[in-house]
This record gives structure tokens, C-alpha cells and sequence, in this order.
């Protein structure tokens, strides 16, 4: 147990260190669909929460779990599709837009 | 091959994917990949969840995932000026998932939760609930369900921290007396009426940083609940958002002049505190559209500088009109971008390019400065703050040291606005006194079309 959460913190400590040097290069242009992208990403809390529901430990954790569910994966689907939109807006001069 | 191999042979693979996912968001055209890998390793992730052998009640799971589908499609169709208070609303849904996990995992396992495990506990609840109210805060005022205007008392910053304070005491007493089942609402309550507190002396233009860091708060509790369920793949998208939304408001908060303690502690909204509304009454040089458009036809060089007031206008796509209009005509004109301008990170960038834009025409701060002295005519439309040259000159100014846009030192300056009422920090711009600066009255959407129309007609006499 002791030695999962330090390994856990090597694990969070590294994530971190990519997530910085990663971010830092995204352009100023799209940090609004870099915000709604990571949030899509987040929201794989969504597999605590299946576990959660699907285990069905108890009544209020398959509740609770099963609401968890519903807001994790609007995420989920909300997030990629408006960024995926805005994405597709992002368009470079040139040829002349059909 | 076990199943449980498997599964976190899935979960490996998406962390892959997740981490690709945000590289090829450094380039526009590589942004969509992003998207694609993200969609893919999250499918992946999920699949593999269902093979779990522990699930045994599947139609939970299912009428979960398909009603978050049923919310989630409308929340991606929203219109671009929507998307700040999506946004929010985003963080406030991963926070509430966050916040429900762990209280579940509280209550399954307690009263055998070791001190380590119940401290990343209380962290993740504290901070999912004060992350949902506050984001649910953040998102009325966008949606202007909520008066925007920030609502400040004496002693705020102390009532605030006493009740963050608060929230860690309990936290610490459970962590050494798991037992005590009967004190874990409070750790709940209090966050989400801090998460309240927290938001309600916010006004608009500090949107950006407040949502910034929301996002992180977000994330950062999202890697707790991995540590709670041992789940690699979600210490890492967590750590990833986190760092993300950390980033963000470290810029957003560079871009106001506030230090970043200055952020976390919420000290937002105080700028309208320090200015006194004392104004003068100046004379100004006010000019017409034909006017206005005959100085942009005959110009060289034009960089446009939007801000929020853009938006609320919904002058983007008369904007576009007149970008195509001065670009036929051979005028170079780009767009100056400050941080800082509208609701969130790079929300005129979004609106701008909706309109068509090129994002090549889309500049930064810096890369606009530089050229600004060769630049004949800067057009300020709905932004103020953000180009008022106090915060270069005047020391006593409230925002002095924030970086802006240098557009006082282009040839000729012009600048829509309704009136001459001071901007949100409530401070008199000293740039519509300038000589060189041309006052445009009236309201950015028909202004700048009346501009395009003199434009094109003066382009059919010839």
C-alpha cells in the first residue's frame, strides 16, 4: 500500500513535468480549445465512476457513482466535440476559403 | 492474456495518447490530430473499464453513459460566445464527478482509511466541491444569470481564508480519526459555500484567470481521486490538466500585473477599489465612418485590436468584412491580441476565427508591439484597458506595469466605443485624449458596417 502511493507520486511528479513542458508550447491562438480539450481529457474520472456505479457496493455509491458517470462523460463528449469545432475554424491564409 | 492485463494495457496506451493528444495542440495544423488521439484513447480507457470483472451492474453504468451523451452533445453544439460559460460549466461537471467518487470511496471504506489515503481524500472532495460551486458561480455570471458586477465587504479575503482554514481542520482530524464519520459533510459543505465566497467578488475581466484556475483546481483534484484509486491513467490526465490550467493562469496573471498569490488567494476585483472615479472632462477628437474609412483605405499597415466589447457586439463578422475590404484594397491588416481581452484564454482568438480570419493574421502582444511604430492605423474596437497607456507612464495608476498593446504610438489611433464611460478597472484611459486618436461613438457591429460600406462605395466610383 505504502509503496503504491510513492509510486504514485514518482507517477504524478513526472505527469506534471511532461504537462509543463508540453503546454508551454501550445500557441496563445488556442488556448481556449487547449482548456476545453484538457477538460475532455479529465474527465477520465469517468472510469472510477463505471467502477463505482457497476460494482454496486452500495445504494448510495451506485447513485452517486451513476451521477458521476452522467457528468464525466457529457464532459467527455462535449469537450472533444466544441474542440474538434473550433479546431476546424482555425484556418490559415492562403487559398482563398471555398 | 489475464483481463486485468489487459485493462491496464488499455489504460497505458491512452496515457500515451492523452500525452500526443496535447503535443500536436502546439500547432493549428497539427490541433485536430490532438483531438482525434484523445477521442481514441479515451474510447480505449472506457472499453477497457467495462471488461472489468468487478462490474456487475451494467445498466447503471449504461444509463450513465448515455444520458452524460444526451447533455454532453448540446453542451458541444453551444455558439462560440457561449463557450467561456460552457467552459465553467465544464469544470463544475468534473468536479462534481470527482467530488461524488470520493465521497462514495469515503463512506465504502471508511473507518479503515489510512492517514495518507484519507489526507489525498479530504484534498480531492475540498477541492471538487469548492471547484463546482465556484465554477457553477463563474458560469451564471457568464451567462449573466448572476449580476456581474463584483459584489465586495470588508474582511472578504479574511472570512474567506477562515473558512478554507476550516475545511483543513476537519480534514486533519479525519485524517487522524478516520471514525469520525459525522464530520465528512462538513468538509463537503464548507467547500462548496467557499467555492461561492470565493467567485462572488469576481467581475468580468478577471474571468480569464478565475476560469484558468478553476481548471487547474479541477485537475489537480482529479489526480487526487487517482490516488485514491491507485489509477495511474488518472493521476496523469489529472496532473496534465492541472499543469494546464496552472500555465494559464500564471499567464493570464503576468498579463494583469498580479502577482500569482495575488490570484490563488483570491485578492481579485480589488483594482476597482484603489481607483476613485475621479474624471476630467477632456475634449477628445471624435470622426464619422466615411472619415474613419477614408484614413483606413489610405493606409499601409493596420492592426485591429479586439476586446470584449467585440464580442458583446457581435462585431467579428463585420470585422471579417472589413478585413476583407482593406486587405482587397493591398493594406496589411493584422489583429493584436492581448491575453487578457474577453472571458477567457484565447476567447477572440476562437470568435475571430469563427468569423474566418486567418489565425496567421491573429498576432500576440509582442509581435504587434514591435511593429507598432510602422503601423499607420490601430483600430481599438471594444477593449479598453488593455491599450490604456496609464499603465506604461503613471505610477499611481491602479494597473500600472500590466502589459498592453503600445497602440498609442501607431500613426493615427481610433477607437469604437459607446461613450466616453471608464473601462472595468473604472480607470480614464488617457489614450482618447491623444492628439493622434480618433474617437469612433457607437456601437461596434454598426459602426465598423458603415465603415465598410463608405469603403466599397468609394471602391465602386473609381
Amino acid at each position: 500500500m505504502k509503496l503504491d502511493l510513492i509510486t504514485s507520486l514518482y507517477v504524478f511528479m513526472l505527469a506534471a513535468f511532461i504537462g509543463f513542458e508540453v503546454i508551454r508550447r501550445v500557441s496563445p491562438l488556442l488556448h481556449t480549445p487547449l482548456m476545453s480539450l484538457t477538460n475532455a481529457l479529465d474527465a477520465i474520472a469517468v472510469v472510477g465512476a463505471i467502477i463505482l456505479a457497476g460494482e454496486h457496493k452500495s445504494q448510495l455509491a451506485a447513485i452517486l457513482g451513476t451521477i458521476a458517470i452522467v457528468a464525466a462523460t457529457s464532459n467527455i463528449v462535449g469537450g472533444f466535440l466544441i474542440t474538434d469545432r473550433m479546431l476546424r475554424m482555425f484556418k490559415s491564409s492562403g487559398p482563398k476559403r471555398p | 492474456m489475464p483481463t486485468d492485463t489487459l485493462i491496464e494495457i488499455t489504460y497505458l496506451v491512452a496515457t500515451v495518447l492523452f500525452i500526443l493528444s496535447l503535443k500536436w495542440l502546439s500547432s493549428p495544423t497539427t490541433a485536430r490530430h490532438g483531438v482525434w488521439a484523445g477521442e481514441i484513447g479515451m474510447a480505449l480507457a472506457i472499453v477497457g473499464t467495462l471488461l472489468y470483472r468487478g462490474i456487475v451492474d451494467y445498466k447503471l453504468v449504461a444509463i450513465g453513459l448515455v444520458l452524460g451523451c444526451i447533455i454532453g452533445v448540446p453542451l458541444g453544439k453551444v455558439q462560440m460566445t457561449a463557450v467561456p460559460q460552457r467552459t465553467a460549466l465544464s469544470h463544475a461537471f468534473g468536479a462534481l464527478c470527482v467530488t461524488l467518487v470520493g465521497t462514495s470511496e469515503f463512506y465504502l471504506r471508511a473507518p479503515n482509511i489510512p492517514p495518507f489515503m484519507m489526507a489525498v481524500l479530504s484534498m480531492e472532495v475540498i477541492l471538487g466541491s469548492l471547484t463546482f460551486t465556484g465554477s457553477l458561480m463563474a458560469a451564471g455570471k457568464l451567462q449573466e444569470i448572476l449580476p456581474q458586477r463584483p459584489i465586495t465587504y470588508k474582511g472578504q479575503n479574511f472570512v474567506n481564508l477562515g473558512m478554507l482554514a476550516l475545511a483543513v481542520a476537519v480534514a486533519a482530524i479525519l485524517v487522524i480519526h478516520p471514525e469520525q464519520i459525522k464530520l465528512f459533510p462538513a468538509m463537503i459543505l464548507i467547500p462548496l459555500i467557499f467555492g461561492v465566497m470565493l467567485v462572488i467578488p469576481i467581475g468580468g475581466a478577471d474571468m480569464p484567470t478565475v476560469i484558468s484556475l478553476l481548471n487547474s483546481y479541477a485537475g489537480l483534484s482529479a489526480a487526487a481521486m487517482g490516488f485514491v484509486l491507485n489509477s495511474k491513467l488518472l493521476i496523469i490526465a489529472g496532473a496534465l490538466d492541472g499543469s494546464s490550467g496552472f500555465i494559464l493562469s500564471v499567464i493570464m496573471s503576468k498579463a494583469m500585473n498580479r502577482s500569482f498569490t495575488n490570484v490563488l488567494f483570491g485578492g481579485f476585483g480589488q483594482i476597482q477599489a484603489a481607483a476613485a472615479g475621479v474624471q476630467e472632462q477632456r475634449p477628445v477628437k471624435s470622426a464619422t465612418a466615411e472619415e474613419a474609412a477614408a484614413i483606413l483605405g489610405a493606409a499601409n499597415k493596420v492592426v485591429i485590436v479586439p476586446g470584449y466589447g467585440m464580442a458583446v457586439a457581435q462585431a467579428q463578422h463585420k470585422v471579417r468584412e472589413l478585413f476583407d475590404a482593406l486587405t482587397k484594397r493591398g493594406v496589411d491588416v493584422t489583429f493584436g491580441i492581448h491575453p487578457v481581452a474577453g472571458r477567457m484564454p484565447g476567447h477572440m482568438n476562437v470568435l475571430l476565427a469563427e468569423a474566418d480570419i486567418p489565425y496567421d493574421k491573429l498576432l500576440d502582444m509582442d509581435a504587434v508591439n514591435g511593429d507598432m511604430a510602422q503601423t499607420d492605423v490601430a483600430l481599438v474596437i471594444g477593449a479598453n484597458d488593455v491599450t490604456n497607456p496609464a499603465a506604461r507612464t503613471d505610477a499611481s495608476s491602479p494597473i500600472f506595469g500590466m502589459p498592453i498593446l503600445d497602440v498609442d504610438k501607431a500613426r493615427t489611433v481610433m477607437v469604437i466605443k459607446r461613450s466616453m464611460a471608464a473601462g472595468f478597472a473604472g480607470i480614464d484611459n488617457p489614450l482618447y485624449y491623444l492628439d493622434h486618436t480618433l474617437m469612433l461613438f457607437g456601437d461596434a457591429k454598426n459602426f465598423v458596417g458603415n465603415i465598410v460600406r463608405e469603403l466599397s462605395g468609394s471602391d465602386s466610383h473609381h
